[in-house]
Parts: C-alpha cells; structure tokens; sequence
C-alpha cells in the first residue's frame, strides 16, 4: 500500500525522530517483540487497553513488574468502574497535563476523549467546559506545583453549592490529577517522542537533516556509556559512600537531623539553574489558566507559620491515606498501594556494571528527596545521607523533572549517573514519577480528612 | 470529664493502679493525676533548652510494676525511657537509638520491671534489659514492618506481633531466632492487637482491612468471631471482667470509642461520642465502667460507661419488604409484638416462625425477633399486565404513529384502556400529519355527571360535553367491572343500578360517542376551555367514583382499591397494624390503584382542540407522564419517554427522568426481564442511564484445560500457555463464532463446519460421532 501511494505521489508521513525516547536510543529499548514473556505479555496487554503501544509503555518495559500494576491502574482509573463519567476523566487528564505543557499526554487524552463520546467543544478551552470541571481547576494548578498549598477551603468549594462535587467523584479526579501530573514528569524526564499520529509525531519533510540529527544525538549519548573511565569512577565513589553509610556507628544530634533537613531543603535552591522558562504553544495554553503559577520552594514558601513542614509520621499512606482511598473510591487504593510498594522495592541489586548491590539506601534517599522538595519529612529518616549518596547532577535533573519538567534536556539525562544504565535511569524516573503522585496525594487526602472532620 | 490540651494526642498510658495517666504526641508530653472531677497536670515531661525528636513521641507505655517508670517510642526510630523520680527537671533517662525506622509500639513486659520491647518500621524487634542499658535481644519476623508488640500477660515469655502485611506472629523470648507460630489475620496490615486479660489463649487483632478479629491460638490458630467496623481499626482494647467485651477506636473517619459485644458483631454494644477527631488510645481504669481516651482532638476525656450511647436501641426494630408476588415479609422485635398483640392473627399467615437469639449473660437484654411472611391469597393479584406490556410493547424501529398504535393495541388489550386512550393522544399529538383544521367538529371528554350538572348553566357546547362526559365515565367504570369480572367476582350489575342515574340517562349517547372515539380517535373540546375546568372535573370524578364504589364492597379486589379514596380510615387502620392483612393488600394496591386510577387523570391530559394550532401541548405532556409516574405506573412513564425521545419540546427534568427511569429497571430485573431493561438502557436518551450497561461489559470464559479463566484474550490461556479453541478443520484458533456439537463437544469455524458438513456426516475430528447440528 505505501508502495502505492508513493507511485500516486502522495506525501507518506515519516517519524520524526527513532524509537519512542529522544534521551535512550532506539536499540536499547525494549523492542516491541521482546523475548522477554512477561514484557511481551503487557505489552499486549497495553496494546489491547488503548488500541496502541504506547511509547511511555514501551520504556517502562524495562521494568515489567512495575508496568503491570502501572496498566492495571491506569486501566482502572480511566476506563475501570468509578464515579465519574469518562469523558470527565479524560479531560480532567488534560488539563492536569497541560498544566505543564505535556503535549504528548494531551493529545493522547484528545483522542481518548472524542472515543469516549465527549464533546468536541469543550477541546476549544476551558471556557468553553462545564463549570463544575472549571470549579476543580484551582486544584489541579496548586497540585501541579505547590500542592502545600491545598487546604480543606479548597474540597469544601468543590462540595458546596449546586451542581457540586460529590466526595466520591473529588477522590476520583485527584487521584486522576496527581496520576497525570506525575506522568508529566515520567514523559519529560525521559523524553518520550510524540506517537506517530499526533501533531509532531510524524513529518512529511524528506529525510535526511532529521536524520542526521539523530545521528548525532545517538552517538552523543554514547558518550555517557559505561565505558568512560570517570563514570565508572563515579559509581564505585557511590557505592563506598553506601557501604560508609552502614558502618559509620556515630549517631547525628537531633539538631543537627533537623537542621539537614532544613539544607537539603534550602540547598536545593541553588540547583535551580538559569534555565529560561519555555513559553508555552497556544494549543496547549487553552487548557491554561494563570500559566505564570509554578513551582517555589518549599523552603521559600511566604508565610512558614502557616504551613508546617508534612510530618509523614502524622499523615502516611499506608494508614490514613489507604483508607480514605478505598473508602471513597474501591479498590483504587489497594491498586495504588501495590503500584508504590512496586516503585519503592523495585531492585535488581545491580549499579551500572556491578551486580548484588543493596541499593536500598540509594532508593530511599531519592524518594525521600523528592518529597523534601514538596515538604514532606521523615522523622526517621537522615537527611545528610541525601547529600552523601546524590550528586549534584542527580540532584539537579531529579528536581528539575519533579518541578519543572517542561525544561528538562538531554544534556540533563546525559549528565546524571553517567555510567548507569538506561534501565537504571529509567528506574529512577518511575520513582520519581511515583514518589511525585504520593506527595500530591498526601496533601490531598490530608485536605480531604480534614474536610471530613 | 476531660481536659483539653495544646497538641493532639497520639497515645495515652495510664500506671499501676491508674491513678495516673500520661498522654504524648508530637508535641505534647505530659502526666496528669486522675483526681475524682477533673485531670490535674503533675508533671510535664516535654521540657528542656533543645526539644528534639526523642519528645515526640507515637507511643508511650508506662510500667506495670514500677511506678515511676515510663518509656515512650518517637518518630525518629529513638526508643526513650523516662524516670519521674528522677530528681532533676528532665527526666529523661535512656535514649537507644537502635532501630533504623519509626518505632511503633513499646510494651513493658508485664512482671519484669526491666524488660521492654519495641517493635519498629524496619522489622524489627528489640527486647530492651534497663539494668544493661542496652538490647538484649533482637528478633526480626523477616515479613515487613512491625505494628504492634504485646507481651502475653499468662505466660511469661510469651509475646505477639502484629506484621504491616497482616501477618501476627507468636514468639517466645527464649527462642530468638524464629516466630513459634505465624498466621495470616488480616488483607492489608494488622495496626493493632491485644491478649485477652483472662482468656490466655484469646487474642484480637484488628487492621486496615476494617475488621476485627479473634482467635484462638491454643494449637492451630482458629478464627472466633469477626466485628466488622465502618473505618479501619487503629487500636483495640478488651473490656476488663467482660469477657465477650471489647473496645475500639478507628484510624479515620469515625471519632467514637465503640464497644463490641463478640457476639453480636453488627452494631456496637455502645459507643462514646465525645470526641471530635479520631481517638488514639484507649485505657481501661481496671474496672469494666471506666476508661480514658485520648483523642487527636487534643482531649482526654474520662468516660463512664452510664454515659454511653447504645446504638442498638436507636436501631429500627421492623424490618419490612416486599417480593413482586405481592407477599410482604416483615421482622419485628418482640418487644413490639407484646405490645400489638391485639391485631395479629389474622387469617392470611401461612408461615410464622420465630427465631431466638442465643442467651445473652450481664446487662445484655434478651434480644428476640419474629419474622412473618405473608403471601397474599390471590396469586393472580400479579402483575401479568406489567410483564405483559413490558414484553409486547414496541419501543423503536418504527416511526411515533405506528408505535403508538402498536402499544395502545397492547394495553387495551390488557383491559388498561386509559393507558390505550393515552397511547391514541400521543398518536395523534405527535404523529405528525394532523392537518386537518376542522372546525369544532370533535368534542369528546372524559368527566363525570356530576361535572356535567355543575355545568349546565353554561352554554349548549357544554351541553354536548356533559353527555360525553356521562359516558366516559360510564366506559371507565365499565372498564373497572370488566377488571372485576376477569378476576373472579365481580358484580357489575349492582355497581352500575347503584350508579348515579345521570350517568344512565346519558348511556345512549355515550355509545354513539364512543364509536366516534373508536373511529376517529380523536378527543375534543369546543375550546381549551377545560384546562380551566380541570380541577373540579377531577375533583367532582372523584366523589362520584366514592358514590358508586361504596356498595360494591363485596369484591374483594376492587373494593380496598376503593377503601383507599373513599376515606383515609381503612388507610389508617392499614398502617396500624402492621401484623394484620391489610398490608399485603395495600402493597398490590399501589399498581392496581395505578390502573383504576388513570381515568380521572385522562381529565388533565386531554385537553387540546385541533382548530387552536399553534397550541402548546408538551407541558401537558409532561404533566401526564409525571401524573402516570406518581401513579405508580412508571411504566407507561417511561415508554412515553423513549418514544418521544426529543420530540418533546419541554422535556421532563433530568432527575426525574432518571428516577423513573431507574425504578422501571429495578421492576423489570424483579421480574427477571433483563432483555428488556437492557433494551430500556439502550434506547435511553439520559446520559446516566445510557452508560448503565457501558460498565464492567466483559464476561471472561474459562479455560477448557485448567478452568481458570481467560483474562487477556479468548482464545489463549495464560497458564498453560495453550491454545484454548481451535477450530477442528484448520487447527487455528477461533477468534469469532464457534459452531459447537453438544453432542462430541468438537467445533470450530462456522464457515468450515459448514463446509464440511455439506459432505460429510461424521464429526471432523474423527471421533466417530455423527454431528448435529441445527
């Protein structure tokens, strides 16, 4: 057929770009007729779900335990049995992923919620919505970047008044909020490419300078393999530094814990380099309101009497957050669960080319990072060992694609645990993604308990 | 009696004789003396230039033999031991830092002043000598984090834990290397056990699952009684010298202290309203009617158990419902029988049976209840007419006119003419080609006599009306008889000597009329006139049914249907007794009102005069519809509904729509006719509706290997990783329709069965079976 439609002289669409990632070249993905069986297995299971193989599916098939309880939930959360209509679910996942500019989320939903039946018009904007969806916006924009900000005021607008929101219905449409926002994270940080059939996914240009380009950029990336010398250098300065951390026997003050936290909390100020803020496209811009709304620092926050620091020990997941969930909405909350635990624990023992590595305390202090960044503390937890085990590149991409993912780079994901593998980087982007929805949710159901009470 | 304090509270503990409590959080430390008004503060720990982690604290125990001595477990993994006697303003004694985590419980053993133990966020458990300062012992029960230590009161070196994955484990301290016994208690984490303070082989636990549970752990561990709670289960607490007895707090939503009978584990023996945020701890005073409780609302408050609520005697003691035969099942609390006796025993009491619960011991009052099931006598009371229209009535395909007709045919011949006579307006509302501006050449109403003489001052146009309206009423009380007739006893003749002789005078004319109705279809009014009359008609249709329907009390069917409007007292008497007859009756009354009743409301509906085009008709429509629904009728509701679709210009509100349309489903799947209810949802305009069977539409086939079923594809089994139906012919799989000998069990494509058997006889498999197949 292509044949033939060369022959008639029409334009054939081309990919831009190879594979599904800017940052991990195509011949390192998992390929989609993977060996593998279980990866095979989801990603049939992928296909089926939404008539594609996604390419945010297809890297996440490097770790096929997470991606299986990732579909499952997706699958639940979108097109599962819930409160809310579904073509409320898709838009509501619009406009949580405009928030920061993921035109490959929003597209996606496009679609999805055309299939389902919505109406065209709302896709012209927010003004054009229903205004209970409008209502729910304030939430999604605190969410997506100061979600400390989130009070009870905020569920009790939702719920009062006519054409409100029912409890269900506010538990639903955060946890689709957060999923998104967090998925936001994922696509930037690992620089997913547009499907084929959206917008920037396909070109009709000849090849050749695109070409060329990729070229360049795959061979760049090489650049970051295990093979030069300093990245091997700075995999074993990580893994002495672990092995440091279990034996040193001395025991910090408690002053001096608090006062870590409170640098790790600072210090990530200064990470935040130069970058210019992307003016975003006016396609995305009218899911947008308020579009200069983003992420301050926790640290930076105005009024620091008003908003405590999130003690993880008073509000925690497992206890009250679980319940909540699986109160308000079934299920979602053992589905969720599952998906965190699998995020947390997931290990291969392995560091770039070393094997039977306990990189335990390397995971914990990237999770318990990620939620320092939006002030959540762990009691039990040390913050010196975040400056210990994670270096400034490390650092500075981490926060970067939790805060901002919009201005992640490829020079970004090259710079950061050089000499680990693309599966590695890749694993530390899903914990991201899932330590980035926890903390949102966090806040949320504390919102909402607070509501209740 | 309470006190509020600054911060919220995350445990309480209480000393020896529990003259004493002390309550921790994360910003509070403090111990109070119980004194017999009021809490009164003795000491406050939280003291000190630096007030660091090892302060706050997430549980606190004190020590049951020495009085002085309290141990608290803080967020940061610090598991600290206090010492009031200590004669400096801290008294902070030991600090270990040992575990990794948070620690979530410390428990002091409960004869040896100096062992603690504590149970931590990283697996662990430590076992703590105060003499050493330092861990003897350290047990790890390898299956994630602890929530909860307890040392066994009866047995010396005894404890359980209680695991976040819902495990609990036995120990001895002896043995620290393996768990003595271990078995799964809870999906989801256990948050929370305790030893039965008498029993020693009884133990509860409760967690995430919201349940509580308790077990018998003397050999294998056996499950007792299981309480189900609203919200998960923070902490559980036995009530002392009770021995079925046991008290609760929840981890979210729920703010109340409730106490469970375990044997009724329904509703809680009493619960204790206080507080206004979740409660944290829970102490018992050694005594079964007082304990403290600790709250995040930052209150302790001392309870009395006189004060308690009994959310038992708030529960409603009758319990009453209904099948679609018309039998009424109805439970009772005894307590209500002795008080009515009077009016039971009445003739229609096929079953009766009575079901006590077992003995209850203490305060527990005998809790008896009756159940009584009453079947009404006439089985034909039914609803054949409801099942019938349901199947015989065409809701789509053809256009409005052909529809209309189509189920007007229906419900006249189910004798339900009013319901045919709507089916005719609607025809002719909507059919479409209603051109035929005639003159006031049609006139026909349905009214009553009465109406007709409080009109007949006006002008000869009523005239003709009144007439009309004698013999509606005459064709609808006909209709009623015939009703009678059909169920076994009616006796029209009597009825209708009994009629008002207005009504007979008109009788001739009625029939001349009818015909025109017949025929033509049509109704008519000189003008629009009667939407002014519209009340009184009723009204005046009303008393007129109440002066023929009186004497014909001898029909037993009819005649309550009747009782109903003629007066509210055998309403009354009905709602009385709810032991005695009359409530089977009523119920199948609520539809045979329905249908007697629609008559007096054609009065309302019918009102429109072809020579007034531009008249606007749909909120009539409308009123009908809502009219028929209040009727108990939703049937018709609803069939109107879909055939009109959006040809109604005023559409009926969204809510009501959907209400109606709901409770059409729910009768419909009463009576098993789920084809139907899902033609209902389909050819439903509401949104709400529509999606009902958009929702979980997948239905998983098995494996015909190893049963399990199909999740991911038809026609390949995940576990054996086979092939599950391939089509005997080609040895492919079968994606589509699988044509399927009952007989040999072989099949395959549709298309190459069909082939093959246009030759062959024999099963293509060469089993030897000669397929069948039709």
């Amino acid at each position: 057929m292509r044949q033939n439609m060369k022959e008639r002289g029409l334009k054939i669409p081309r990919r831009v770009g190879r594979g599904p990632s800017r940052f991990i070249p195509e011949n390192e993905i998992v390929p989609v007729d993977t060996d593998d069986e279980e990866t095979q297995m989801l990603f049939v299971d992928a296909f089926l779900q939404n008539n594609r193989l996604e390419h945010i599916v297809q890297v996440m098939g490097y770790h096929p335990k997470y991606l299986d309880s990732f579909l499952k939930t997706q699958q639940y959360i979108l097109r599962g049995d819930g409160p809310l209509p579904y073509d409320y679910r898709h838009y509501i996942a619009i406009m949580a992923s405009a928030r920061h500019q993921c035109s490959y989320l929003i597209n996606l939903h496009k679609t999805e919620f055309l299939l389902c039946g919505g109406e065209e018009t709302w896709l012209k904007g927010l003004d054009h919505i229903p205004q209970k969806l409008r209502d729910l916006y304030e939430i999604i924009k605190i969410l997506a970047h100061r979600p400390w900000l989130i009070s009870k005021n905020h569920i009790e607008k939702l719920t009062r008044g006519n054409d409100n929101w029912s409890l269900a219905e506010v538990m639903h449409a955060l946890i689709i909020i957060a999923h998104f926002h967090a998925m936001c994270s994922f696509v930037y940080g690992c620089g997913i490419h547009p499907e084929i059939d959206e917008e920037n996914g396909h070109t009709f240009r000849p090849s050749s300078s695109s070409d060329s380009e990729d070229n360049h950029s795959s061979s760049n990336s090489h650049s970051g393999s295990p093979t030069s010398t300093d990245a091997a250098a700075g995999i074993e300065a990580l893994m002495e530094r672990m092995k440091q951390l279990n034996e040193t026997g001395e025991e910090p003050t408690q002053e001096e814990m608090l006062a870590r936290f409170q640098k790790v909390e600072s210090q990530s100020l200064e990470l935040e380099a130069g970058k210019s803020q992307l003016s975003p496209k006016a396609s995305i811009l009218c899911y947008v309101e308020d579009p200069s709304f983003g992420y301050e620092d926790f640290a930076m926050r105005g009024a620091v009497q008003e908003i405590p620091t999130f003690r993880a020990q008073d509000f925690s997941w497992e206890d009250q957050g679980y319940s909540l969930a699986n109160r308000l909405y079934s299920d979602i909350g053992t589905l969720l669960d599952d998906k965190f635990n699998t995020a947390y624990n997931l290990t291969y023992f392995t560091m770039g080319p070393n094997t039977d590595v306990d990189t335990s305390s390397f995971r914990r202090a990237i999770w318990n990072y990620i939620h320092c960044m939006y002030g959540i503390r762990h009691d039990d937890y040390n913050y010196g060992e975040v400056n210990h085990l994670l270096e400034r590149y490390l650092k500075s991409y981490v926060k970067t694609v939790t805060c901002y993912p919009e201005r992640v780079s490829k020079k970004d994901y090259d710079n950061f645990m050089r000499g680990f593998k693309h599966s590695e980087k890749v694993h530390v982007n899903l914990m991201l993604l899932e330590a980035k929805m926890q903390a949102e949710l966090l806040y949320s159901l504390r919102a909402l308990t607070r509501y209740m009470t | 009696m309470h006190t509020v304090i600054e911060a919220p509270i995350n445990a309480i503990s209480t000393n020896k004789d529990a003259s004493q409590v002390v309550v921790a959080g994360r910003n509070v430390f403090r111990v109070f003396s119980i004194e017999d008004d009021a809490f009164v503060e003795r000491c406050n720990l939280r003291v000190g230039k630096n007030l660091n982690l090892n302060f706050s604290a997430a549980d606190v125990t004190w020590n049951p033999v020495e009085d002085h001595l309290l141990a608290s477990a803080a967020t940061n993994g610090a598991v600290v031991t206090w010492n009031l006697n200590k004669p400096s303003r801290s008294k902070q004694e030991l600090v270990f830092n040992e575990h990794k985590r948070t620690v979530n419980r410390v428990c002091f053993h409960s004869t040896e002043a100096n062992l603690l133990l504590s149970g931590s966020q990283d697996g662990f458990m430590k076992l703590f000598d105060l003499r050493k300062k330092e861990v003897n012992c350290t047990f790890s029960g390898q299956s994630e984090s602890v929530r909860d230590v307890q040392f066994c009161p009866h047995h010396y070196f005894q404890f359980a834990a209680a695991y976040e994955n819902g495990n609990l484990q036995l120990w001895d301290l002896r043995r620290p290397d393996k768990w003595e016994k271990m078995f799964t208690a809870h999906s989801g984490p256990a948050f929370t056990l305790d030893w039965h303070p008498d029993d020693k082989n009884w133990i509860a636990s409760a967690g995430r699952d919201r349940s509580i549970k308790i077990w018998e752990i003397s050999h294998k561990p056996r499950l007792l009684h299981t309480v189900q709670t609203i919200a998960s289960v923070a902490r559980v607490k036995w009530r002392p010298s009770r021995k079925y007895h046991i008290s609760s707090c929840s981890l979210l939503v729920d703010h109340n202290v409730n106490v469970w009978d375990i044997r009724r584990p329904y509703i809680p023996f009493a619960s204790f309203e206080e507080h206004r945020d979740v409660v944290t701890g829970i102490m018992w005073k050694n005594d079964p009617y007082v304990f403290l409780s600790g709250s995040k609302d930052c209150t302790v408050y001392q309870h009395m158990f006189k004060d308690a609520v009994r959310p038992a005697d708030r529960a409603n003691p009758i319990g009453i419902d209904t099948n679609v035969n018309g039998d009424l099942g109805l439970a009772f609390s005894d307590k209500l029988l002795v008080a009515g006796k009077s009016q039971t025993g009445s003739s229609m009491l096929p079953h009766f049976f009575r079901s006590k619960g077992p003995d209850r011991s203490e305060q527990f009052t005998m809790a008896s209840s009756s159940a009584v099931i009453f079947e009404s006598v006439d089985k034909s009371t039914g609803l054949e007419w409801f099942i019938e229209c349901a199947t015989r009535y065409q809701l789509s395909g053809k256009s409005v006119e052909d529809l209309c007709d189509h189920n007007a045919a229906v419900a006249g011949s189910l004798n339900k003419h009013q319901v045919a006579q709507t089916w005719r307006i609607l025809k002719l509302l909507y059919g479409g080609n209603t051109a035929t501006p005639c003159p006031p050449r049609t006139v026909s109403v349905i009214g009553s006599p009465a109406v007709g003489e409080a009109h007949k001052a006006e002008s000869e146009k009523v005239n003709l009306k009144q007439q009309l309206d004698g013999h509606l009423v005459q064709d609808h009380n006909r209709s009623t008889h015939t009703d009678g007739e059909n169920k076994d006893t009616g006796d029209t003749s009597t009825a209708v000597s009994e009629d008002e002789s207005d009504a007979e005078s008109s009788l001739s004319l009625t029939n001349i009329a009818s015909g025109q109705v017949n025929q033509q279809g049509d109704f008519f009014f000189g003008d629009g006139e009667l939407e002014t009359f519209d009340y009184p008609v009723t009204m005046a249709n009303m008393d007129s049914m109440q002066d023929w329907t009186l004497p014909t009390e001898a029909i037993p069917l009819r005649h309550e249907i009747q009782d109903r409007l003629d007066s509210p007292d055998p309403l009354q008497n009905a709602t009385d007794s709810p032991s005695s007859a009359n409530e089977s009756e009523f119920s199948s009354q609520a539809f045979g009102n329905a249908e007697n009743a629609t008559p007096m409301y054609n009065l309302q509906a019918i009102p429109f005069a072809s020579q007034n085009p531009p008249w606007e008709f749909s909120h009539l429509v409308c009123d009908m519809l809502e009219y028929f629904a209040e009727q108990g009728d939703v049937q018709t509701s609803v069939s109107v509904l879909i055939i009109l679709g959006n040809k109604m210009k005023t559409p009926v509100e969204d809510q009501k729509q959907e209400q109606w349309f709901m409770a059409y489903l729910e009768l419909l799947t009463r009576f098993r006719l789920w084809g139907i209810a899902n033609e209902v949802i389909k050819l439903s305009s509401h949104r709400a509706v529509a999606s009902l069977n958009q929702q979980s539409t997948t239905v998983h086939t098995n494996c015909n290997k190893c049963f399990k079923p199909l999740t991911r594809a038809g026609w390949l089994c995940d576990r054996c990783k086979a092939l599950t139906s391939t089509c005997s012919i080609c040895h492919l799989p079968v994606k589509g329709l699988f044509a399927w000998c009952q007989g040999c069990s072989h099949g395959g494509h549709l298309e190459h069965l069909r082939e093959w058997l246009m030759t062959h006889k024999h099963c293509p498999t060469g089993c030897g079976h000669i397929c069948e197949y039709t």
